[in-house]
């Protein structure tokens, strides 16, 4: 196999540029997948069939079909019911949305998880059904989940490579590019390979780190 | 100490239907079970329960293991629901009731539990403050200051910005105590308090607690395995079996006179 380092150079305007696409996707597709997640956690809850059925159903759906056909979907089939988003907009939604039907399971275990005797305590205590929420049962829920969030998060980084699938340019899809352009793969894809370890090791241990702070 | 009244035992009184609901208000009444039944799968915990108790007095529920003496606390804190019957807390029905008429009602009545159940992400001053501030509607100051006074009589004024899971057993019960009578409750329901403490600790709660009965007008409801507190704080013991009241009567008759077969047998175990 042959690398010849001195071309690397040439990619680095290309990679960055990559590496900030990536970036924007990780960061909305998180705020995203834990948003929505505890948004549909909350919405199987509820005591309403109507509200907490299809939740489940959808969310079933999204989980078991593969995030390639989900951003292949967005990306066809929206514009057509006239909703027109950039290639890096459809990429965040799919990513997020994919994601979310994971972190609202890690939400679930999460809200299971904290003692009856809190619901007891703010209901003897007469704090309302949504403060109970925000002040007790959440707070406590979200520590314990951080972890599980997290794990996400460095998944969600690892598939980001799919948006290149419909055209968003991150790391790999420019490092593609740059190959497809230059004839020269090997040196491009390997820098790929290591900037996805620069970024997932340490965010991996920040994740430890913020794990250890919040278990009190 | 009054006369003999402010617990009534009708055990078999009340065939199906009479409910004699809010008859019996003018002698200060504050808190009436009538016929409550309640059961759990196929197992009866309360079966068809009558009793009341006036208002500032400090009654003790002894007995067995699963007699239901717990169940009754928490049908009172609403945390379950009766099968049938009707409970009235100041005249007014707990159930059956809407919730906003619930809610109105479980605000007079505060609860220590066996395990605690400090909120672990507040620190101790805000465990006190949260409930004044979000339900009685204190100004935060208002209720700080009120926090830090029942701190202070708990003798834990050095612990407000600590969390509960820096404190030891004993000290997050009384943390759980001031913060029950931080929402200045008619009612207060002890729980087993010292069921999960360490020997060394139960004193000072026990303390505490006689402290309390001593120097305010709150009604005391009272689950104990402790029946030297027992004695020492109540108006009334009833003793409990089977889901019914065996008998009732002043600490002094029940622990040195007891009438019932089960309740000799019971102290007995005990004592």
């Amino acid at each position: 196999m042959n690398f010849d380092w001195s071309n690397l150079g040439d990619f680095m305007p290309a990679f960055w540029d990559g590496v900030l696409v990536t970036l924007q996707a990780l960061l909305g597709g998180s705020l995203l997948a834990f948003s929505l997640g505890l948004v549909w956690a909350l919405a199987q809850r509820s005591s309403l069939k109507v509200v907490s059925w299809p939740v489940k159903a959808v969310a079933e759906f999204i989980r078991n079909t593969p995030l390639l056909v989900q951003l292949f979907f967005l990306f066809y089939v929206l514009p057509e019911w006239g909703l027109t988003l950039s290639a890096l907009a459809t990429g965040i939604l799919g990513l997020g949305l994919h994601y979310s039907t994971y972190t609202a399971e890690v939400y679930r275990a999460g809200i299971d998880g904290v003692p009856a005797g809190q619901w007891e305590a703010a209901t003897a205590l007469s704090l309302p059904r949504s403060r109970t929420w925000i002040a007790v049962i959440l707070p406590q829920a979200l520590r314990r989940v951080v972890p599980a969030l997290g794990n996400y998060v460095i998944a969600m980084l690892k598939d980001s490579p799919m948006l290149m699938t419909i055209g968003v340019l991150e790391m790999l899809g420019e490092a593609r590019q740059f190959g497809s352009q230059t004839f020269q793969m090997n040196e491009s894809i390997v820098a790929v390979g290591i900037a996805f370890i620069v970024i997932a090791y340490p965010a991996s241990l920040l994740l430890r780190a913020l794990e250890r702070r919040l278990v009190r | 100490m009054s006369a003999d009244t402010p617990l009534m035992k009708e055990p078999d009184a009340n065939p199906e239907g009479a409910t004699p609901t809010g008859s019996t208000t003018d002698r200060a009444e504050l808190i009436r079970f009538t016929d409550v039944t309640k059961r759990f799968g196929g197992t009866t915990i309360l079966d068809r329960l009558c009793f009341s108790v006036d208002a500032g007095k400090h009654v003790t529920l002894i007995g067995p293991s699963g007699s239901g003496k717990t169940t009754i606390l928490r049908l009172l804190m609403t945390l379950t629901k009766p099968d049938e019957g009707t409970i009235t807390v100041g005249g007014q029905q707990l159930y059956p009731a809407s919730e906003k008429q619930c809610r109105e009602v479980r605000k007079n009545i505060g609860m220590v539990f066996q395990q605690f159940n400090l909120f672990p992400n507040m620190k101790v001053l805000r465990n006190l403050t949260e409930a004044p501030v979000n339900v009685l509607g204190l100004s935060k100051d208002e209720a700080e200051q009120r926090a830090r006074e029942l701190l202070d009589l708990v003798g834990l004024a050095d612990k407000c910005d600590a969390y509960p899971t820096q404190l030891s057993g004993g000290q997050q019960q009384r943390v759980a105590i001031a913060r029950a009578l931080a929402m200045r409750p008619q009612v207060l329901l002890l729980d087993e308090v010292t069921s999960a403490l360490d020997p060394e600790l139960v004193a000072g709660v026990l303390d505490l607690l006689r402290d309390i009965a001593r120097t305010t007008d709150i009604t005391m409801l009272c689950v104990t395995h402790e029946m030297n507190f027992a004695r020492d704080i109540s108006d009334q013991v009833l003793m409990f079996d089977s889901g019914q009241v065996i008998e009732s009567g002043s600490p002094e008759k029940i622990f040195g006179d007891p009438t019932h077969e089960r309740t000799r047998e019971f102290l007995g175990a005990v004592l």
